[in-house]
């Protein structure tokens, strides 16, 4: 316990302190801690899923308030939540059925049931499996995803009545926990392959001698213009340099390296470029439950635009960048001012900023992020497929339960 | 050779240990310029935009990896301990408590003399810094940077981190003058305030880095060997004033200081006195602190929502629908905040009540302040729990410390200090006051005058207030204390600064760029290093002056002094003629420095002090040159201090009286300056009586002698 601990002591100041940066890094941090909180959570007989509940809450509302801006951390934590509502419920919807069965069976298959032990599937891994094929979630998971669906004694796997002749308390708490366990794996595996997946739809996108402009820095967009290069399509790359930290001279770089053709521009040239791009691609910090978009600063500015001259603005985003909160002045709110020092030399500056010199004082807005409103988005490509805007809440409500959406 | 391989047997384990990062955050100023907010509260704890300053400098010091902090506590060290056991750096902090420390040397040799009785002390080299400071640099570079040069070279002992600044008025600290070598980094020449004088053989065979455009960050790597340079210099007091300059001054045992240039995105910063307080929290709010902003809980302080145009405002803070808050404010917890305020540039804490139509303006009001209706409040600084009853006015430069209460309509005037507790009397006092656990006297203190507040109602503030108006600059230099408060700098004095500086950018252009690199083979050199030995001189002169001052206190007959002035003079390289003028300097200096009403007096003290030492004197000014040497040194000390120049004539003939010097050398010092300048020629035109008074003499002599021959 000590160690869970500190581990999430460690974390919470790191999250503070801003030493983590990218969403995928947090998402995958966070849902590693979190799997080793559950692990470590002792489980009471009765009520296990309140339990985890509560440990991953209490935790988790620690995270989130460490770094409210980096909205990934409460992604993945109600995504947890998610996964152990879901196993819960797919447990006990398992046992009611297994006790309806166990009045008509006979005892034979006891013996086999130890046999088979735990490969039997629960519905929340059979579902995040089907999601994580590039089909768009089948009416059946849907049904399954949702909460109503559970009040129906439907058992989905194929281990349910073998699972349910086992209904003892001890091996059921083993059980609850190893399940969760189990998909909170299947959440850090789709984390970490969420590019691949977005990645492997990029030749649908981009095609021939097209233009690709893009903005600040992602990896997701990176592996999804090397993607499409590698099954020879040649095409153009603009780069919008991402002023004032400069991430698109990485990108480039990278770009580069990898054998793309890319030029690099100001941001301030998005304007004059634009007609001759074929797509806009921006990797996105975090998707709104509205389907607007956060992303690194000036992206408003290149969607506006890509707007004006009808291209297309395709936006990235792993599925744990999916945030089922609604912006609520998102400039202020959901954005992280960072120091000065990154557009002006404090040395040189110091006496512009002095109050008590002179006159007037110079200020310095530093805001990390930018807002880009729904409708000036074409396209999500998740590792799910393509989405409209209009169709992020379905997805969302795919993936949190609505109990979780105040934590 | 065996030495050798022992030594290096024994630098294995303790490489294993270096990696283990230590920092030394030495928690009190040994100054009083935060007085009298200092008497009740350790300076570390003042709130820098509601959060301890300290916070800032342990929360920098933790993210910057290091893995523990020795926190020196001196003065209210059980308020600090107390902090620091509830902050979230109990695991990581260590402190120690010496009550007798006056200064950082002092604290430093009580850090050496611990390190031999506890055990897991300083095991390696370490981050001196002052818990004052305000910074966000990355210190893993500089460490690493630090430690390789310390491997290829045993005496760098010191890495001392400067930053480029332009305005040096910012802050409020002196003017630095620094000289580096460009290549190595290594500092050669360190000068805070005060005349600048290079030691030509600093540029006799590198070319040198000459910048007086940085500002020292106080943030020093020092190696092990620092501390017990300390124990062995007992004298050293200031890290700088002392330290430093001794470590460049002394070549025998060849130790080596060098100098780290922040990179310029980085921040930081020291907080001595209230305008650099003033500066600093203006640098928070606009967030080149950053990530150590109040937004951000970096200390387990309640985060503050940022909104735009730079409020910082808690989420409970209450408002009314007219109080007009301008850009860069910060509100706190549970503050109230009444109809038609008009708040600018503040920082208002936690628990505050802000009556209405009340006026704020670049003012730092701390926790639970009682504002009533109608106040105006500029430009200053109000402690916790103070009451402003309605309508009273703190005009600029107001510091109003724990508790004070001003009376109803009472005008606090400009750069007043306001305490509960009265100012000392003697100035000596200071330094046991603040270094007394003051927590129980103070409190005594505290209930005393209560009690006398309880009895006699009418006080300084108004008939309803409570607390004394202390006099404005007690220690402070006269000239500078508005160089010092947190109100902006009176238009007048910035056009005279300004003035000056351009003044000096005109004459020095060709000489001193801010900075500049000094080729030895270049001319420039000569005009910046004007006198070959000046600095030695300079030394030299200080040295023999305090040995005799010494010589003076103890009535120590000549014999004694001598041998001592003899040995300087070798060390030095001195010529006689040096050490005459050395030593009539230091009398007359000492004449000077002895409290006198009227130039009469002076002169008895001068003719009382010759009178007294012309046995030492003369053992130096036995040839004329000598002679003349005392009268040229007596002219330069004229022009320094004009109290001397109308004596200038009468001491010169008091010491032909005294045979100190002769009729020859007045003579010749009178020939040498006839050819002069006009202006040269003041204090000739003095003596022009006494010195044809001479020549006839002389003449008449001549005449005697003749007549005698004949």
């Amino acid at each position: 316990m000590p160690d869970v601990q500190s581990m999430v002591a460690e974390f919470v100041n790191k999250l503070r302190k801003r030493k983590i940066e990218g969403s995928q890094a947090t998402a995958k941090c966070t849902v590693e801690l979190l799997r080793s909180v559950i692990s470590h959570q002792r489980v009471p007989h009765a009520n296990q899923a309140a339990a985890l509940i509560d440990a991953v809450k209490a935790v988790g509302q620690q995270l989130v308030a460490a770094n409210p801006v980096e909205l990934a951390v409460g992604n993945v934590v109600r995504r947890v939540l998610h996964i152990i509502r879901e196993e819960d419920l797919s447990l006990t919807t398992a046992a009611m059925a297994g006790l309806d069965l166990l009045d008509a069976s006979d005892d034979d298959d006891i013996d086999n049931c130890k046999g088979i032990g735990y490969p039997a599937m629960s519905a929340a891994v059979v579902a995040a499996a089907a999601r994580s094929t590039l089909r768009p979630p089948s009416l059946q998971t849907l049904l399954e995803g949702t909460p109503e669906s559970a009040t129906v004694p439907y058992t989905s796997s194929s281990g349910a009545d073998s699972e349910s002749k086992t209904a003892d308390k001890s091996s059921l708490t083993r059980k609850l926990k190893h399940d969760v366990i189990e998909g909170v794996n299947q959440l850090i595996h789709e984390i970490s392959g969420c590019h691949e997946q977005i990645a492997e739809q990029a030749i649908e996108h981009i095609h021939q001698n097209e233009v690709i402009l893009t903005l600040g820095s992602s990896r997701t967009v990176l592996e999804f213009l090397c993607a499409a290069k590698e099954k020879k399509r040649s095409f153009r790359v603009f780069v919008a340099e991402g002023a004032p930290r400069y991430q698109g001279h990485l990108l480039a770089k990278e770009l580069v390296a990898r054998g793309l053709q890319t030029t690099v521009i100001t941001d301030s040239a998005v304007f004059a470029m634009i007609s001759r791009v074929n797509m806009v691609i921006i990797g996105a910090h975090a998707v709104m439950a509205n389907g607007g978009v956060i992303g690194p600063v000036g992206v408003n500015m290149a969607a506006l635009a890509a707007k004006k001259h009808a291209v297309p603005f395709v936006v990235l985003a792993g599925s744990h960048k999916l945030c089922p909160l609604y912006p609520h002045n998102p400039e202020v709110l959901l954005n992280e001012l960072r120091s000065p020092s990154e557009l002006l030399d404090f040395g040189e500056f110091s006496d512009c900023l002095d109050f008590g010199a002179g006159s007037g004082s110079l200020q310095v807005v530093n805001p990390t992020f930018d807002y880009v409103p729904p409708n000036l988005v074409s396209l999500f490509i998740t590792d799910t497929g393509g989405h409209n805007p209009s169709y992020m809440y379905r997805l969302i409500a795919d993936y949190y339960s609505a109990d979780d959406l105040v934590m | 050779m065996g030495a050798q391989k022992k030594k290096d047997a024994a630098r294995v384990p303790e490489d294993l240990s270096r990696q283990r990062l230590q920092a030394i955050v030495i928690a009190d100023s040994f100054t009083t310029r935060f007085r009298p907010l200092t008497l009740e509260r350790p300076k570390v704890l003042l709130p820098l935009v509601n959060i301890p300053m300290i916070d800032y400098t342990l929360a920098w010091l933790e993210s910057a990896g290091i893995d523990e902090i020795f926190v020196f506590c001196c003065a209210h060290s059980l308020q600090l301990i107390d902090h620091l056991k509830k902050s979230q750096w109990c695991s990581l902090v260590r402190t120690i408590v010496s009550h007798k420390s006056t200064s950082v040397g002092d604290a430093l040799r009580y850090i050496y003399e611990q390190q031999h009785t506890e055990t897991s002390q300083i095991q390696g080299d370490f981050v001196l810094v002052s818990g004052d400071t305000v910074s966000n640099m990355p210190l893993a570079e500089l460490i690493r940077e630090h430690r390789e040069r310390k491997k290829r070279d045993e005496k760098a002992i010191m890495t001392m981190v400067i930053k480029k600044q332009s305005s040096r008025l910012r802050i409020g600290s002196d003017q630095l003058f620094v000289a580096v070598d460009p290549l190595t980094k290594q500092l050669l020449y360190y000068n805070e305030g005060g005349e600048v004088c290079l030691d030509k053989s600093l540029v006799m065979d590198t070319s040198v880095l000459v910048c007086n455009d940085v500002q020292d960050c106080y943030i020093d790597i020092c190696s092990p060997e620092v501390l017990s340079l300390f124990e062995d210099n007992f004298d050293y007091q200031h890290l700088r004033r002392h330290f430093v300059k001794g470590l460049l001054v002394d070549d025998i045992m060849g130790y080596k200081i060098f100098t780290h240039e922040a990179h310029s995105s980085c921040y930081a910063s020291r907080i001595d006195n209230l305008r650099s307080y003033d500066t600093v929290s203006k640098d928070i709010i606009q967030r080149w602190t950053y990530p150590y902003v109040p937004d951000i809980s970096f200390s387990g302080n309640r985060p503050l929502k940022l909104g735009r145009r730079g409020m910082y405002r808690a989420s409970d803070a209450v408002q009314s629908r007219s109080a007009d808050i301008g850009a860069s404010t910060v509100i706190g917890y549970g503050t109230r905040i009444g109809d038609g305020g008009k708040i600018f540039n503040s920082v208002i804490g936690n628990g505050c009540s802000v009556g209405s139509n009340v006026v704020i303006q670049g003012s730092y009001i701390w926790n639970n302040v009682t504002i009533e209706d109608g106040c105006e409040i500029r430009n200053a600084i109000v402690c916790d729990g103070v009451k402003i009853r309605a309508g009273a006015v703190l005009l600029p430069g107001v510091v109003l410390s724990f508790n004070v209460v001003v009376g109803r309509d009472f005008v606090v005037p400009a750069y007043s200090k306001v305490s509960l507790l009265q100012q000392e009397i003697k100035e000596d006092s200071d330094e046991e006051l603040e270094c007394a656990d003051s927590s129980k006297g103070t409190a005594d203190l505290l209930s005393d005058v209560n009690n006398l507040q309880m009895e006699s109602k009418a006080s300084e503030l108004g008939p309803d207030g409570a607390g004394y108006i202390w006099e404005v600059c007690d220690s402070v230099h006269d000239e500078e204390w508005w160089k010092h408060s947190i109100v902006p700098i009176p238009m007048d004095k910035l056009a005279d600064i300004t003035q000056v500086m351009d003044d000096d950018d005109i004459e020095d252009e060709s000489v001193v760029p801010p900075r500049g690199e000094l080729k030895s083979d270049n001319d420039s050199i000569s005009t910046d290093a004007n006198d070959p030995n000046d600095d030695d001189y300079c030394y030299f002169q200080r040295e023999v002056r305090e040995t005799f001052l010494r010589a003076v206190e103890e009535d120590n007959n000549v014999d004694h002094v001598t041998p001592l002035i003899n040995s300087l003079r070798f060390s030095y390289n001195m010529a006689s003629a040096d050490c005459a003028g050395a030593i009539f300097y230091s009398m007359m200096r000492l004449a000077i420095d002895t409290p006198h009403s009227s130039t009469s007096e002076l002169y008895r003290n001068a003719t009382s002090i010759i009178n007294k030492s012309k046995g030492l004197l003369g053992f130096y000014v036995k040839q004329i040159d000598e002679q003349i040497e005392v009268i040229m040194k007596f002219e330069e000390m004229c022009e320094e201090t004009a109290e001397l120049v109308p004596l200038f004539a009468q001491i010169v003939h008091f010491l032909y009286d005294k045979d100190v010097v002769q009729e020859d050398a007045i003579l010749r010092w009178g020939e040498e300056k006839a050819g002069a300048d006009e202006s040269d020629k003041v204090y000739l035109n003095q003596c022009e009586a006494f010195i044809q008074w001479l020549k006839e003499a002389s003449e008449e002599e001549e005449d005697e002698e003749d007549e005698e021959d004949s």
